[in-house]
């Protein structure tokens, strides 16, 4: 057999070095997938707040995978237990590995304690769509929406995350905020493990 | 021009493409690329799965088939990859007219 001598041959599959993945995936075939994934979702609902949430759970499902998948292959298998270093974790390698960049923008709310902002001029998954007049504010968004909530849940951060257009002046396209809301919970134990 | 107008010209451009398809004395031949005359000229574009794209200019334009393939990508990327477009329907993209009228302006 040609090339049998040239791979080290595992005797145990489970031996085997897990891959580490091809590194890109091109636009156009995510963006046909990811379309089709809305309209499939908006022939089975009948509000915008229903095909929000449908979107949202499918990023759930991508998000807690791509935790454990970073967790193994970046971090070396180490856990995040602050804040901060969950919110930088999501901000910079989540979106290095699955948007090729780090988010613009990370910020702190200044109305609500519990309140953290990462903002994009455009998200990748928004590239290409551009909503009607009469669907008002809903953003194809929430799909990265439910995966930094996929991501924080399952690290042990619960919380709310909702996707928003920000107008910005001198600009024709709104940007992006994604809005995480954190849980009591959360906050209480920042403040324990801070003193 | 409203949208009935549009329509109006684009149902007759295609009956004409088609009969001069039929029409032409050369064999394999895809239909009119372009119409020259006094007042302007009509440069048309058709791709592969038959959508034809056609732009009307003053007489003498250059690079009118670069603008027609360059706007094909622009419906290939705004229109096509928009869940919220059906096919066949009067284009509403914003981001394809956004994108139209900076390609159109930037040619004067």
């Amino acid at each position: 057999m040609i090339g049998v001598g040239k791979m080290k041959q595992y005797s145990n599959v489970l031996d085997k070095p897990l891959s580490k993945g091809k590194q890109e995936v091109s636009l156009t075939a995510f963006a046909f997938l990811f379309s089709e994934l809305v309209q499939y979702n908006q022939t089975q609902v009948d509000n915008i707040a229903e095909l929000e949430r449908r979107l949202e759970d499918a990023g759930y499902a991508v998000g807690a995978r791509v935790l454990e998948l970073l967790c193994n292959r970046e971090k070396g298998n180490r856990r995040e237990t602050r804040l901060l270093g969950i919110l930088s974790f999501v901000h910079s390698t989540v979106w290095k590995v699955l948007f090729g960049k780090v988010a613009d923008s990370l910020e702190k709310g200044t109305e609500h304690e519990d309140e953290y902002m990462i903002s994009e001029k455009e998200l990748l998954v928004n590239r290409f769509i551009s909503i009607p007049k009469d669907m008002g504010t809903f953003n194809c968004g929430a799909f990265v929406a439910g995966i930094v909530k996929g991501v924080l849940d399952n690290a042990g951060f619960p919380a709310v995350v909702t996707a928003h257009f920000v107008p910005i002046e001198g600009q024709q396209r709104p940007r992006t905020t994604i809005l995480i809301k954190f849980a009591d919970e959360v906050l209480k134990r920042e403040a324990r493990l801070s003193q | 021009m409203d949208t009935n107008d549009s329509l109006r010209v684009a149902s007759l451009w295609h009956s004409m493409h088609a009969i001069s398809q039929q029409l032409s004395p050369v064999n394999g031949c895809s239909g009119i690329e372009l119409l020259e005359a006094d007042t302007f000229d009509l440069h048309c574009f058709q791709s592969l799965p038959g959508t034809k794209f056609f732009v009307v200019c003053e007489p003498g334009t250059p690079h009118m088939e670069s603008l027609l393939r360059y706007i094909y990508e622009l419906y290939t990327d705004y229109v096509l990859k928009n869940p919220f477009y059906e096919i066949e329907m009067p284009i509403r993209c914003e981001l394809f007219d956004i994108n139209l009228t900076q390609a159109v302006q930037s040619d004067r």
